[in-house]
């Protein structure tokens, strides 16, 4: 079952006490989950909704399903596309000073940098705080749609899921948020300045992402995945235990 | 199945040492000389210290980035076509703009995003990978977890002032009345916090826990034993 260099006393006791629990493979992982953060093995069970699973060495979440979560996570995926629509298009900032007065879309703002120097930076403002929002959403609702309506995952589900994940961290519409703050003090002396509904949609945007970060459970969402038939090689076939941890 | 009380400090098994390698994107285990997860399509790399030099090369391209975020122009600003002059200002010298304006908190906000974050960042994802696979008691590795962990969620905070140019060059197109440039201070500055998020995320923390004791150093008499790592 084990490599035998790899075994030692305390080692053969550990995984007795875990083989008891569950159908697992320790040659080739069946049954098994790592904690990504301190690659501690434990045994995959099913958890009923509403528990929360840590890991047993560094405490890092593994898994906390919540019922009616994919769900929950389609309708912020939706509002997050809509508010961010209305993010590009409506008024952001509005500025005056001296009868001069300059109401400008994010929409706006693109158009008027596309052919100067600072194209590139705006280009990948524009990426952080609306592309890569949008994508992610995307990329959600491509992936929750058909496993909330028990249909099979479409077709590279798992990929989708993953960048979208990876991207995570890339978007920040939150931390623009802030920054429009601070540039509204910093302007403040030179013209008097009005948040137009784009502010407010952003606003809004954050707690749609934070509500939708609670919800979010992606252990469930890589089960559904594969028990929703793709890539399998029959490891969801793993029971859940009758005595659980 | 929650709460703290329940983390558990005694020898665990690793995907590792069971001779598997588990996903870091799903945590789903394979054996170890898998190089692809086929559920998520992550590519897997055992918890080695060659994810090191990852870090240690964005780093240094971060810090390399830093100096001309900090030492050139952050944005240039021209009130009247230039009569009531123009000025040009580091991240800094923005900073105490803000203060003398009155505005303290916007200030403390900025000057912590974009100086002390920055550098603290540095100084923690070098100590992360320098002190990376040596052995460490548990309540180390917590710390060094909790640390990755700050670093890893503040990280892209420090990105506030690049945004602050951005709109106010993007909004302030009043023309002949008042116009702001961004400099290129602030392309650097994206730059610098980019690379060190790319630092941060080539860290692997499950090489915090590879120094651990396979069993726990409670008694003093087999203490020489004990320090077998794995």
């Amino acid at each position: 079952m084990l490599r035998d260099n790899a075994c030692t006393p305390q080692l053969a006791a550990y995984l007795d006490a875990m083989t008891l629990h569950a159908t697992l493979d320790l040659s080739t992982g069946e049954g098994l989950l790592a904690c990504p953060r301190c690659d501690a093995l434990h045994v995959d069970e099913e958890l009923t909704s509403g528990e929360t699973a840590r890991c047993v060495r560094c405490g890092t979440v593994l898994a906390k399903p919540r019922s009616g979560a994919f769900g929950q996570l389609i309708a912020l995926s939706f509002t997050s596309m809509v508010l961010l629509m209305g993010a590009v298009f409506f008024p952001f900032l509005e500025i005056s000073r001296m009868g001069f007065g300059n109401a400008t879309s994010l929409f706006g703002v693109a158009l008027a940098f596309a052919d100067g120097i600072l194209l590139p930076l705006v280009v990948a403002v524009l990426v952080m705080i609306v592309g890569l929002p949008v994508l992610r959403a995307f990329l959600l609702l491509y992936t929750l749609v058909p496993l909330a309506q028990g249909r099979p995952p479409h077709r590279h589900a798992a990929t989708a899921f993953r960048w979208s994940e990876v991207l995570r961290p890339w978007s920040m519409a939150e931390i623009f948020v802030i920054g429009t703050s601070v540039a509204l003090v910093k302007v403040a002396g030179l013209a008097t300045v009005h948040l137009g509904p784009a502010f407010w949609a952003f606003c809004a945007l954050i707690i749609v992402n934070a509500a939708s970060r609670g919800f979010m459970c992606q252990t469930t969402i890589w089960d559904a995945i594969e028990d929703g038939g793709l890539k399998t090689d029959g490891r969801e076939l793993v029971e859940a235990p009758e005595a659980g941890t | 199945m929650s709460g703290g009380a329940q983390i558990h400090d005694g020898p665990v098994m690793t995907a590792h040492r069971a001779g598997l390698v588990g996903c870091r994107s799903c945590g789903r285990v394979w054996p170890e000389e898998t190089t692809t997860c086929a559920r998520c399509g992550a590519r897997l790399s055992p918890p080695d210290r060659r994810c090191l030099q990852a870090v240690w090369a964005w780093l240094i391209a971060g810090v390399v980035m830093y100096f001309p975020a900090n030492l050139l122009p952050m944005m240039s600003t021209q009130t009247f076509a230039g009569l009531q002059g123009s000025s040009e200002a580091t991240i800094f010298e923005g900073v105490m703009q803000l203060i003398d304006h009155g505005s303290y908190d916007i200030a403390a906000i900025v000057f912590f995003a974009s100086i002390v974050v920055p550098i603290a960042k540095f100084i923690a994802i070098s100590w992360l990978a320098l002190v990376a696979g040596r052995p460490a008691t548990v309540d180390q590795a917590h710390t060094r977890l909790k640390m990755f962990e700050v670093v890893e969620f503040i990280g892209r905070w420090s990105m506030i002032d690049v945004f602050v140019v951005a709109i106010l060059s993007a909004l302030v197109q009043l023309g002949f009345v008042a116009s702001i440039h961004p400099g290129p201070a602030a392309a650097s500055f994206a730059l610098s916090v980019a690379f060190t998020m790319l630092s941060a995320q080539s860290f692997d923390p499950r090489l915090i826990w590879r120094g651990l004791p396979l069993r726990r150093r409670s008694n003093d008499e087999d203490d020489g034993r004990n320090d077998k790592t794995e």
